[in-house]
């Protein structure tokens, strides 16, 4: 049987779009087993919102261990999957969560990994941006299982309605996953605006905003576009830490990304500048960004925002 | 209460500014100024905090792997106050991979002993972000990663972070030993004072070959096909507000077909 595992994502209890996407790179190469794990008494209901993508059947593993014990419990979970159902590979969403678990499973089952992938081709090659986007890196597992995580984002998800068959299945939690346990929990509420790094279009600000996002999260609204933030801004403590895009934040790559108030440092260019198009707003206009922009407005973000909010709501209209 | 022994993981890395490039399916690290991993400044600081908040006795180990003059970075994050250094180097270890590098690690970790390891929360050339959680998993010990908090009770032997990830903020508690990474948002790492770096100067490098830590080197689990530098973005057009530069703004997402 020659069967890809892809660990299905969820998000606020709704199955991700980065869940097609990695059964989309999967099926290239084999038959897509979506693996959902998910607490006592919860894990068919999950299953049954999985309704799209390359899917031939869903793996459904309860437990209260994984909302426990976090990564450890999770990877103890795929790496017994692993060894039971010999998978050409195993995809995982790229996300901290998902790069750590990847990163446990591959030490426990003795398989080479690859994390951040842009895509994942049919002889199970992974293209990476590496550097900030500046290089293209085509690399391979070549010992065991190949991990794989991939960004969310990235590949075009085959749609296609599916109806896969739905199983259950168990693992051993292991004493040593039992090591560190989640005490409470408090996942971010997202309010309505899509995630970051699912987002087609990211409205983004920075030092210029001088802490005033209305402009950005009007101009973000009309676009139906994630927020994001430069460090400056959310080191400030002006917009969450979970919304900072850059080296040390998230790395995004929507079709567009509008830069507000960013000069550009290359910490924060190195997590959005892979986007497709680029878009600067900023006062300087020797800001570095405008480098790499494909549309740069020199002028204030608080004139030029508002007006541009305007001019979209004029068009829908 | 016994004294703590506290490890550090540290990476010598290229510096953010400087422009990388692949060789022969590796980052070349020759032609490029390197410098103590940014991130692992944070992990440093908190080893510091940490001991300071506990009185003496308490001691911090860093821990390195890389080429020889990895012990430049090491020197620095001793001027800031750590107490000694180990560095594994050796020629067979060029291009090691994150299972190779955590394979290193744990096993020096697994033979010195230690009650806290704390490192960065990723490395700002490979940017992987899996080392911690490799070790982790290597060692078998409790893994506390994405710290925005860390409080130790050295009397319970026991910490308790707050993980802070993009799916919201976890609080979870372990006993020792454990491997904790920290976020850059834990704390503002101090610079090394005059007095820190003179008193490093001093401080005893460790300097180890691979056959000493006992890891025998297997070819890598996975290998670089193909590196293209990508064409570098070119600026496209740019135009000064003259009061309609929001209108200019949405005409061109509209000929992109954007909006």
């Amino acid at each position: 049987m020659t069967q890809t595992l892809v660990l299905a994502e969820f998000s606020e209890g709704k199955v991700a779009k980065a869940t097609a996407e990695l059964a989309t790179c999967g099926a290239r190469s084999g038959e897509v087993a979506v693996v959902v794990l998910a607490a006592p008494g919860t894990g068919d209901a999950m299953a049954a919102q999985i309704t799209t993508g390359p899917v031939a059947s869903v793996l459904i593993i309860e437990s209260e261990a994984f909302a426990k014990f976090g990564v450890a419990a999770v990877a103890d979970a795929l790496a017994q999957l692993v060894d039971a159902y010999k998978p050409l590979a195993l995809l995982i969403a790229s996300s901290a969560f998902g790069k750590e678990v990847a990163g446990r499973v591959a030490v426990h089952i003795g398989s080479g990994i690859i994390t951040d992938a842009v895509d994942v081709s049919a002889d199970l090659t992974a293209t990476q941006l590496v550097f900030g986007g500046s290089t293209t890196v085509l690399s391979r597992v070549n010992h065991g299982v190949p991990v794989i995580t991939v960004r969310p984002n990235s590949v075009t998800a085959d749609v296609t309605p599916c109806s896969p068959s739905i199983s259950h299945a168990s693992f051993v939690l292991s004493e040593n996953s039992q090591r560190a346990e989640i005490i409470s929990s408090a996942p971010f509420v997202k309010g309505g605006r899509p995630e970051l790094t699912e987002a087609q279009i990211v409205v983004s600000g920075g030092r210029g905003t001088n802490g005033d996002f209305a402009a950005v999260e009007a101009f973000a609204d009309l676009l139906g576009a994630a927020v994001g933030a430069s460090r400056a801004a959310t080191d400030a403590g002006w917009y969450p830490h979970s919304h900072q895009v850059g080296q040390t934040g998230k790395t995004v790559s929507p079709q567009l990304y509008v830069a507000c108030g960013i000069s550009g440092a290359i910490q924060h260019r190195a997590g959005m500048q892979t986007s497709k198009t680029i878009v600067v707003v900023n006062k300087d206009p020797e800001a570095p960004l405008f480098e790499i922009a494909d549309f740069g407005v020199v002028g204030d973000l608080f004139a030029v925002l508002p007006q541009a909010s305007e001019g979209v709501r004029s068009r829908k209209s | 209460m016994t004294a703590m022994k506290i490890a550090v993981c540290v990476k010598q890395v290229p510096d953010s500014w400087a422009e990388k490039k692949m060789v022969n399916g590796l980052l070349d690290r020759e032609g490029v100024d390197a410098v103590l991993n940014d991130l692992d400044e944070y992990a440093v600081e908190e080893a510091l905090r940490i001991v300071e908040a506990h009185g003496e006795g308490h001691t911090i180990t860093l821990i390195s792997m890389g080429p020889e003059r990895t012990t430049e970075a090491v020197r620095k994050a001793l001027s800031m106050g750590a107490d000694d250094a180990i560095v594994v180097t050796d020629s067979a270890l060029v291009g090691a991979d994150a299972l190779l590098t955590s394979e290193v690690l744990a096993k020096v970790i697994a033979t010195e002993g230690f009650d806290l390891v704390i490192c960065g929360t990723e490395s700002t050339d490979a940017r992987m972000s899996v080392v911690p959680a490799m070790i982790s998993q290597r060692l078998g010990w409790a893994q506390l990663t994405f710290a925005g908090s860390v409080v130790v009770d050295a009397a319970a032997s026991s910490v308790t972070i707050t993980r802070v990830t993009e799916a919201g903020v976890d609080t979870m508690k372990a006993q020792f030993p454990v491997v904790i990474s920290v976020i850059e948002k834990i704390n503002e790492p101090r610079y090394p004072s005059f007095k820190g770096i003179m008193a490093a100067k001093k401080k005893v490098i460790d300097v180890r070959a691979l056959a000493a830590v006992g890891v025998a080197v297997l070819a890598s689990w996975s290998e670089v096909k193909d590196a293209t530098p990508r064409p570098p973005r070119a600026a496209g057009i740019k135009i000064s507000d003259e009061g309609n530069g929001g209108d200019a703004l949405v005409n061109f997402l509209a000929e992109k077909k954007i909006i």
